[in-house]
C-alpha cells in the first residue's frame, strides 16, 4: 500500500466517523464540531484528488465562514434533546424515503463505470494550475451560468434583508404625556432567572 | 548546501525528503517563536516609553531576560479547568487557536527562493487558514461554561466574520492587479513600473495605487487580530478578559502565542502584499530578506503604536465601519481598478 493510498483510507475513516458522530452526538455543540472535522477531512480527500482550488475552497467557505456562523447561532440555542426526539417516529418515513433517493443517486454518481455512462475522467497535465483553469473556464465558457448563480445568490441577499428589516427608526422624540402618566411598575420589571441549568 | 544533502541522504536515505521539510519547519517555528517573546518585550516598552515610564526593567539589562522568566512562570503554572466546563474541548481550544497560527507560515516567502512550501494558490491558503484561527476563541468561550468568556466569543466570533469579508475584498484587488494567486509573484509584480525603472521602486510597490486597500487591509488585519481598538473579545473593563478569563498557566500562554504570532502574519503579509516584502525601496541597494525584516517591524510597530493611542471601539461602532464603510469602499476600489487595468492609463502590463 503506497503512502498515497494510506492517506485516503485515513482521510475516510475520520470523515466517516466525523458524518456518523453528527448525527448521533447529543450536545448540538458536538455535532457541529464533528461536521467541521467532516468539512476539513473532505477538504483533504479533495486536495488528494488533485482539485486544490476546491479543497481550500470547502476549508475558506464552510469551515471558515458558514460553520462559524452555525456554530455561534447553535450555542445560543436552548435544545432540550428529548423533546427533538419526540417526534422521531412520525419523521422516520420521510426521512427514510429521502436517505434512500439520496443513497440511490450516490450509488449512479459513483457506480456510473458499472452501468456504463462515459464518467469523466481528471486529466491534469503537468505544470496547469488548476484554479487558474477553473478561473479561465468559469469566465469563458461557463460565464452566463456563473453569472446567473450570483444572481440567485444576490436575490438571496436581498430576501433576507427584507425579511430582516423593520423599517428606518424614526427619531428618538419622547412625548412628555406619557412621560408623566408613567407608573413605576411600567418602568421596572424584576425577572426571576435560574442561574444555573442541570 | 549540496554536502548537506549528500550527508542527509547517506544517514536517512529515503526519508531524507521529509526529514528536511522538518527541520526547515524548525528553522521557520523557532525564530517566530523567539520573535512572538520579543514582540510582547517590544510591546511593553514601546507602550512603556509612550506613557512616560520605563517599562519592564528589572530582569536583566534593559529587562531582556523579562520574557523568558514570563515564560517559564506560566510554564510552572497550574492548569485549572472550571467544574462544569466541557473539560475535552476546554484544552482542544488553546490547539486550534495556535495551530493555524503556525500553519499559516508554510507558504510564507522570506525571499523569492526562501520559502517552505511556494504553492500556486497560497494566497488562498493563507486566507482559508487563518480564517479557521476563530474557533479557538469561539470554542474556549463555550467550553468554559461562563458568562463573561461567552460574551467575548460572540463578540469575536461576529467580529471576524465581518473583517474577513474586506480583508478579502483588498486581497481580491491585490491579485487583480498582480495577476497570480502566489505570494512570491505578488512580490516579483511590484518591482515592476515605472517608478521602479527610475530606481524609486518603493513607488511602484501596492500600497500606493491601491492606497485605499493598503488601508483597509491594515485596519481590517487588526481588527482580525483582536487587537486594541477592536479587543472588544476581551474588553477588560467590561467582560474582564473575554474568551480566555477561565485559562491559566500554559493553557492561557497558547492563547498568548497565537494572538502574537498572528500579529507577526499579518505583518508579514502586509508587508508582502502592499510594502515590497523582500524589495529594497531604492534601486541602488540589493534585495533581501533584512528588507522584509525592516517591514515587518514598522507594521508591528503601527500596531503596538494602535493600542497606546485609540481608545476601544463601541461594538456597534465597530460594525458599522465593517460592513457600512470599508464594504462599499471595497466595491467601489475594486471596480476602479478594474476600470483602471483595462483603461489605456494602465500601470501594469
Amino acid at each position: 500500500m503506497d503512502i498515497q493510498t494510506f492517506v485516503f483510507f485515513f482521510l475516510s475513516a475520520i470523515l466517516v466517523f466525523a458524518s456518523l458522530r453528527v448525527i448521533t452526538a447529543r450536545n448540538p455543540v458536538h455535532a457541529a464540531l464533528h461536521l467541521i472535522l467532516a468539512f476539513f477531512t473532505c477538504g483533504g480527500i479533495w486536495a488528494l484528488l488533485q482539485a486544490e482550488f476546491l479543497a481550500i475552497a470547502i476549508i475558506l467557505v464552510y469551515v471558515g465562514a458558514v460553520m462559524v456562523l452555525f456554530l455561534f447561532v447553535v450555542m445560543m440555542l436552548d435544545i432540550n434533546i428529548d423533546r427533538i426526539r419526540e417526534g422521531f417516529w412520525s419523521y422516520l418515513p420521510l426521512g427514510a424515503v429521502l436517505g434512500l433517493l439520496m443513497v440511490m443517486e450516490m450509488g449512479l454518481v459513483l457506480g456510473s463505470k458499472y452501468f456504463q455512462v462515459p464518467a469523466a475522467q481528471a486529466m491534469v497535465p503537468a505544470g496547469v494550475s488548476n484554479t487558474k483553469s477553473i478561473g479561465a473556464l468559469m469566465f469563458t465558457d461557463f460565464v452566463y451560468p456563473f453569472e446567473l448563480a450570483s444572481l440567485v445568490l444576490l436575490v438571496g441577499m436581498i430576501a433576507a434583508i427584507v425579511l430582516t428589516y423593520r423599517g428606518p427608526k424614526k427619531s428618538k422624540y419622547t412625548n412628555p404625556n406619557q412621560q408623566v402618566f408613567v407608573n413605576a411598575k411600567d418602568r421596572v420589571r424584576v425577572l426571576q432567572m435560574p442561574v444555573e441549568k442541570d | 548546501m549540496d554536502a548537506l544533502m549528500n550527508f542527509g541522504q547517506g544517514i536517512f536515505g529515503g526519508v531524507w525528503p521529509a526529514v528536511w521539510t522538518l527541520i526547515k519547519i524548525v528553522l521557520i517555528v523557532a525564530p517566530l517563536m523567539l520573535g512572538v517573546a520579543y514582540l510582547t518585550l517590544a510591546e511593553r516598552k514601546v507602550i512603556g516609553f509612550m506613557q512616560v515610564r520605563i517599562g519592564p526593567n528589572r530582569v536583566g539589562p534593559w529587562g531582556l531576560i523579562q520574557p523568558i522568566a514570563d515564560g517559564l512562570k506560566l510554564l510552572f503554572k497550574e492548569i485549572i479547568i472550571p467544574g462544569r466546563s466541557s473539560k475535552g474541548i476546554f484544552l482542544i481550544a488553546p490547539m486550534l487557536s495556535i495551530a493555524p497560527a503556525l500553519a499559516a507560515w508554510a507558504v510564507v516567502p522570506f525571499t523569492d527562493t526562501l520559502v517552505l512550501a511556494n504553492i500556486d494558490a497560497s494566497l488562498l491558503y493563507i486566507m482559508a487558514i487563518t480564517s479557521i484561527g476563530v474557533y479557538g476563541v469561539i470554542l474556549s468561550g463555550w467550553a468554559s461554561n461562563s458568562k463573561y468568556a461567552f460574551l467575548g466569543a460572540m463578540r469575536s466570533a461576529a467580529q471576524m466574520v465581518s473583517y474577513e469579508i474586506a480583508m478579502g475584498f483588498s486581497l481580491i484587488c491585490v491579485l487583480m492587479v498582480s495577476n497570480s494567486l502566489n505570494l512570491v509573484e505578488i512580490v516579483n509584480i511590484q518591482d515592476k513600473g515605472r517608478f521602479a525603472d527610475w530606481g524609486l521602486s518603493f513607488l511602484s510597490w501596492n500600497w500606493l495605487p491601491l492606497f485605499p486597500m493598503f488601508i483597509v487591509y491594515l485596519i481590517s488585519g487588526t481588527a482580525e487580530l483582536n487587537r486594541a481598538p477592536f479587543d472588544v473579545a476581551e474588553g477588560e473593563s467590561e467582560i474582564v478578559a473575554g474568551f480566555h478569563i477561565e485559562y491559566s498557566g500554559m493553557a492561557f500562554a497558547l492563547f498568548f502565542l497565537a494572538e502574537y504570532a498572528n500579529m507577526i502574519l499579518v505583518a508579514a503579509l502586509t508587508s508582502i502584499m502592499f510594502l515590497g516584502g523582500w524589495l529594497s525601496p531604492v534601486g541602488f541597494l540589493p534585495d533581501g530578506i533584512v528588507w522584509l525584516l525592516a517591514k515587518m517591524s514598522f507594521v508591528l510597530f503601527l500596531f503596538l503604536w494602535f493600542r497606546a493611542t485609540f481608545p476601544r471601539y463601541r461594538y456597534d461602532q465597530l460594525m458599522r465601519l465593517g460592513w457600512k464603510v470599508f464594504v462599499p469602499i471595497c466595491l467601489v476600489w475594486l471596480v476602479v481598478v478594474g476600470v483602471w487595468m483595462m483603461s489605456p492609463f494602465t500601470i501594469w502590463n
